[in-house]
């Protein structure tokens, strides 16, 4: 796991950031910018104003430039993000961080359903709430929730971490493969084959270092519960039918 | 897909913009439904009552509607055509008479929607072209709900957009597609409701209207759809003095919430909300699954 601090490393000292307001750009004029960095460019420090709600922002980047959304974002903020670090000062639409393969994105209000879906690495922050589905289908993304995550979150969720600091809704981890889920308040239902686990020493250390680099104060690793599968379901059996 | 929205006032300054206010949030979801529009608006309340009528020929069966209407039910009628719908007046006591009058009279013309304060103005084609021809920008009121369409379960016609009212003064937009619609319909028509279309959400306003017509308010009606209705669907509703809210248990159909000392708000998405006084301060959320919201003037 890289420890890097990817803000840091984008942003070279004294360097003016580049503006794009939605208000006067389009979304594609924006998106297309990003698209055409070249690797090493100098350009890796990116302000968005008026988001206004608007799908896709910042979808593809692949360049480790840091980009500050300022305001609330519609679908698929940041989706496929490799390597970019995005801030969005506010709240974040459905799917946020979709498939992200490298690098992290920080919501600093709510998120809305399938936050991290199919994410396949990368740091995803939400510091409010996520609702629904939160890391559906996860396949080694790490997601730090400050707040809580609503139903069916990490469904058939196969690799990376999942920690949230507050509650979990119904059917957590609900066919879960090998995420980690690392819940501190209470969590409302486990879903068919997720089940409680105890909490070695590695695991500790895992979460750790997590809530430090999601920037989580006062919170111990020891505060938390470990989820995962049972591995009941990973094979046909005709026992199991009614849970599949 | 499809884009639902509503606005319920508690500012009574903001009352001349609410048809303003609404048609650009309906507008901001275009994109989520090209199919059809429709809007409705809580207005003021008078001494007559209102039905909204449409004809796909208003030319010919508005005309002389009015002295024909009169004369049929025995009481002052008049008659303000907009496009292809016209909101009738006429006195409270006479208001069942006259819709069946029209019917009898102009069999062609479509009934919207009837009651104290609510007009409904719904057409095919894109929001901006469905408020621009029906002048909702102009349009005063307390709250009102709208609805772009993507259509799903039905034909895109006229009476197959939304919203769908099934009793005074209530109607009903819906994100989301019913899967028991066919059973709930027949079992409602046996208590002698009546259908226009065959669209599941007519069946889910129906629902609605007959809840509350035994007696239950909006928030008991709303939370009779999660165990009477199956499928998806986030609801927004109006009835006379009140706004309400459910998403099924689900919760897929997208749904954001935004309050402040002027307004509650509903958009699919924040997109919808952007361009509300105050938004910025706004307490915003998305609506909990299975979780009744209503509020009441």
């Amino acid at each position: 796991m890289p420890a890097i601090n990817l803000s840091k490393a984008a942003r070279e000292p004294g360097q003016a950031s580049r503006v794009f307001d939605l208000a006067e750009m389009s979304l594609r004029e924006l998106n297309q910018a990003l698209h055409d960095l070249a690797p090493g460019s100098n350009e890796t420090a990116w302000e968005v104003l008026h988001p206004r709600g608007s799908h896709s922002v910042a979808v593809g980047v692949d360049q480790p430039v840091a980009i500050d959304v300022r305001g609330s974002v519609g679908y698929y903020c940041g989706g496929m993000n490799d390597g970019g670090t995005i801030t969005v000062h506010g709240s974040a639409g459905p799917g946020v961080g979709e498939n992200m393969m490298s690098g992290q994105i920080v919501v600093k209000g709510d998120a809305s359903q399938y936050a991290g879906a199919t994410g396949r690495g990368g740091l995803l922050v939400i510091e409010g709430n996520a609702s629904s589905r939160c890391g559906i289908s996860m396949k080694g993304i790490d997601i730090v929730v400050h707040g809580n995550i609503g139903h069916m979150s990490a469904f058939m969720a196969q690799s990376g971490n999942l920690v949230v600091l507050g509650d979990a809704g119904d059917a957590l981890g609900d066919s879960i493969y090998e995420a980690r889920l690392f819940v501190r308040g209470k969590v409302e239902s486990l879903g068919a084959d997720c089940i409680a686990k105890e909490m070695r020493p590695e695991h500790l250390e895992l979460l750790q270092n997590l809530l430090d680099r999601a920037g989580v104060t006062g919170v111990k690793a020891a505060e938390f519960k470990r989820y995962g599968s049972a591995r009941t379901l990973y094979n046909f059996n005709i026992d199991n039918a009614d849970a599949y | 897909m499809c884009g639902i929205v509503g606005l319920f006032l508690k500012d009574k300054s903001l009352e001349p913009q609410l048809g303003a206010m609404l048609s650009e949030m309906l507008i901001s979801l275009s994109d989520r439904g090209p199919d059809s529009a429709g809007i409705a608006i809580y207005g003021a309340s008078s001494n007559e009552a209102k039905i909204t009528i449409q004809s796909a020929k208003p030319e010919r069966d508005f005309r002389g509607l009015d002295a024909d209407l009169a004369k049929a039910i025995g009481a002052p009628v008049s008659l303000a055509a907009k496009s292809t719908h016209a909101v009738v007046r006429t006195t409270p006591a006479k208001i069942d008479e006259a819709r069946e009058a029209i019917q009898a009279l102009r069999p062609d013309i479509r009934i919207m929607g009837a009651g104290d304060v609510v007009e409904i103005y719904k057409e095919v084609g894109l929001p901006e072209a469905v408020v621009d021809r029906f002048g909702v920008r102009e349009m005063t009121g307390t709250h009102g709900i709208g609805h772009t369409r993507m259509a799903t379960e039905s034909a895109v016609t006229t009476m197959g957009a939304h919203p769908f009212s099934t009793g005074a003064d209530q109607c009903l937009v819906h994100n989301g597609s019913l899967s028991n619609h066919n059973n709930v319909r027949r079992e409602l028509i046996r208590e002698g409701m009546t259908f226009e279309t065959e669209n599941d959400t007519e069946v889910a306003a129906a629902y609605l209207s007959s809840q509350m017509a035994h007696g239950k308010n909006l928030g008991e009606a709303l939370e009779g759809t999660l165990s009477d209705l199956d499928g998806f669907f986030t609801f927004v509703v109006g009835t006379k003095n009140g706004f309400g809210v459910v998403r099924d248990p689900i919760a897929c159909k997208p749904a954001v919430m935004a309050e402040t000392d002027q307004y509650v708000a509903f958009g699919s998405e924040y997109r919808a909300l952007t361009k509300l006084p105050g938004i910025d301060n706004a307490k915003v959320w998305e609506p909990e699954p299975a979780t009744v919201y209503f509020w009441e003037h």
